[in-house]
């Protein structure tokens, strides 16, 4: 299949050559790692691997990861469209510097952004001391991993947003309030599904980034077994105590629950095109 | 001469020629770097400044004795995570780690170290000392003067993960030998103990570093259970109107070690030069700069007087005691899945 595609001549030049290049990095880059893997564990009998999956601890641990990543990138997904439209739509003094910040998340060493939140978060900090009264402990609860995870998160959805909005004309609007539309109509009928596909994609992207994200998660996590154990930390301890497979097998699991979301939801995404597309 | 005829071909072997020479030049650069004289030595954490002054005084005593220059290179992590580079292949000379277990696991895993280490130095290849106490807060506000008091309603515990963390192993070891002597002995009053002192611990950081920077930056917590060593290096650096020490009743003698690794030496050509480093800790030198660093050294007529007069003598638990049988029984009951520590969060 390969050759034909080679063969015919193609109205873009160099098909091959960057096929091949594109083919080849991917498999040294992605598809080898992950395969290497996939092999060791694989090196387990199934029964072994659900087992590991469904012990009270890594069951917890999984479901915390992935419900903390969900829950951010859910509150990303809220929040970042409504950052890339004040960033597109509205000039305001200081806007190019407020578009800087956003990606900063992306350029901090995740680290640095954990101890940051745990120290805004704990007792003593800024944030911890307000809340402290009304009864409310973030640093050291999911809320903490959850806190952690919108922060790496918030670029993603805002930078996959960013360029859609800039593409709508702000005749879209304005012809739609011609036709009688009122405000939540253009923003419902208008606006939204225009952003939903982008939205989609930023969501899938950050939710991606939490479920494995270590560095930040950690200092700020409590990291008390069974309430705010995440999985990634699991694997760095099961590797403390040299047990490779027990390591490999979440890792695996992991790998694979994130490829049927990543999988799920790219699907959603299609749906979501090819509907509002229509509409 | 580069035309933008060339052919394919030629441009393919001209570009594998390059490779070529940059590898060769690469290989013939690295040759150059090992001819110099350079000994790796992978340590744990709280032994950097320690190893910082301790390598130029080596280094001094080499030139003296040998006429050779030599490089020490300092490798620093916690101590599980460098067992695991080294057996994974970081080319250290020597290793000095918190535990003899996490040496005991590159002999086992990697069969680089010989398996029987421990005894080819003195006193059981563990050069120095050191034991774990308590760090409060100035003025010990909570009246902290025992492990007891680690499990009263109104304090709160900070130290590290024992899954992740050498420290956090010995200070679970030395909670347990202060509960299994003073509360009866019965493992499930012993458990009960551990359980709620680990009640009292908000958060489990990853390594003793860690923990340390929570306790004293980020002040969570009331007491923090620490090396004897960082414990009063973190007073050195923040000083007394800040932090103190509190020396409990009991605790457990950690016994940091050191050793050669077999193949790594074999293989640099840096036999001699690596096992003189080692036996150097044992040296008055040695033994005097470990003292200064905060640390136990085994011979404590080498310390200077005024690091002498910072140890208080308490009874110390060591870790072949019957009560832990050495490291692998305390790794298999206490730390291994499904071991007590593991009991205390229920699974």
């Amino acid at each position: 299949m390969d050759s034909a595609l080679v063969r015919r001549r193609s109205a873009l030049p160099g098909l091959g050559l960057t096929l091949g290049f594109a083919l080849t990095y991917l498999s040294l880059v992605v598809l080898i790692p992950l395969g290497a893997l996939l092999v060791r564990a694989f090196g387990m009998p199934l029964a072994d691997l659900v087992e590991v999956a469904t012990s009270g601890r890594v069951a917890r641990a999984l479901l915390l990861s992935f419900g903390a990543a969900a829950g951010a990138a859910v509150i990303n997904l809220i929040i970042g469209p409504v950052i890339a439209w004040v960033l597109v739509r509205y000039s305001f003094p200081g806007k190019r510097l407020l578009d800087a910040v956003v990606d900063l998340p992306f350029a901090l060493p995740t680290a640095v952004a954990g101890i940051a939140l745990a120290s805004l978060f704990d007792r003593g900090g800024w944030f911890g001391r307000l809340l402290e009264p009304l009864g409310i402990q973030v640093a050291y609860t999911p809320a903490g991993i959850i806190v952690a995870l919108v922060f790496i998160g918030l670029p993603f959805v805002v930078r996959t947003v960013q360029p859609v909005i800039e593409e709508v004309d702000r005749d879209v609007e304005e012809a739609a309030a011609t036709l009688g539309a009122g405000r939540t109509q253009t923003i419902g009928r208008v606006i939204l599904p225009i952003l939903v596909p982008a939205a989609l994609t930023g969501f899938v992207l950050a939710l991606a980034r939490g479920i494995g994200e270590y560095g930040s998660v950690i200092f700020i996590a409590g990291n008390i077994p069974n309430r705010t154990e995440i999985a990634p930390l699991l694997i760095v301890i099961k590797l403390e105590e040299f047990d490779y497979p027990g390591a490999m097998a979440i890792a695996v699991i992991m790998l694979l629950i994130s490829f049927a979301l990543l999988l799920a939801v790219n699907l959603l995404q299609g749906w979501a095109r090819r509907r509002l597309g229509e509409t | 001469m580069r035309t933008e005829r060339d052919s394919p071909r030629t441009r393919l072997r001209r570009f594998i020629g390059t490779a070529v020479t940059s590898v060769m030049l690469l290989v013939f650069c690295g040759g150059m770097v090992r001819a110099q004289l350079t000994v790796l030595n992978a340590s744990y954490d709280p032994t950097r400044e320690f190893y910082r002054e301790f390598n130029d005084a080596f280094a001094a005593y080499w030139l003296d004795q040998t006429g050779e220059t030599v490089t020490i290179n300092q490798s620093h992590s916690g101590s599980g995570a460098q067992a695991r580079a080294v057996i994974e292949g970081l080319p250290a000379d020597v290793v000095t780690l918190a535990l003899q277990a996490d040496i005991d696991a590159i002999a086992a895993n990697s069969g680089l170290i010989a398996a029987g280490w421990r005894d080819r130095l003195p006193r059981g290849s563990a050069p120095y000392t050191s034991t774990m106490v308590f760090l409060v807060r100035a003025g010990n506000p909570k009246g902290i003067a025992d492990w007891d008091d680690l499990i009263r309603e109104d304090v709160e515990v900070v130290t590290p993960n024992p899954k992740t963390s050498g420290a956090a192993r010995w200070n679970y070891l030395a909670a347990w030998a202060w509960a299994h002597a003073n509360l009866g002995g019965a493992d499930e009053t012993t458990l009960g103990f551990m359980a709620a002192l680990y009640g009292n611990v908000p958060m489990l950081d990853t390594g003793a570093r860690g923990s340390m920077t929570s306790f004293v930056q980020r002040r969570v917590g009331d007491v923090l259970i620490a090396w004897e060593n960082e414990a009063l290096l973190a007073i050195d650096l923040f000083g007394a109107d800040e932090l103190e020490v509190v020396v409990p009743s009991l605790s457990i003698l950690a016994e940091p070690s050191v050793a050669l690794v077999d193949e790594n030496v074999d293989r640099h050509g840096t036999r001699a030069v690596a096992e003189a480093y080692l036996a150097y800790h044992y040296s008055p030198e040695g033994q005097r700069l470990a003292a200064r660093h905060y640390f136990r050294p085994v011979d404590m007529q080498h310390a200077d007087l005024e690091d002498a007069a910072r140890y208080v003598d308490i009874p110390l638990v060591t870790i072949d005691d019957p009560l832990f049988g050495g490291w692998a029984a305390v790794q298999a009951r206490h730390f291994a899945e499904g071991g007590t520590f593991d009991q205390i969060y229920g699974d």
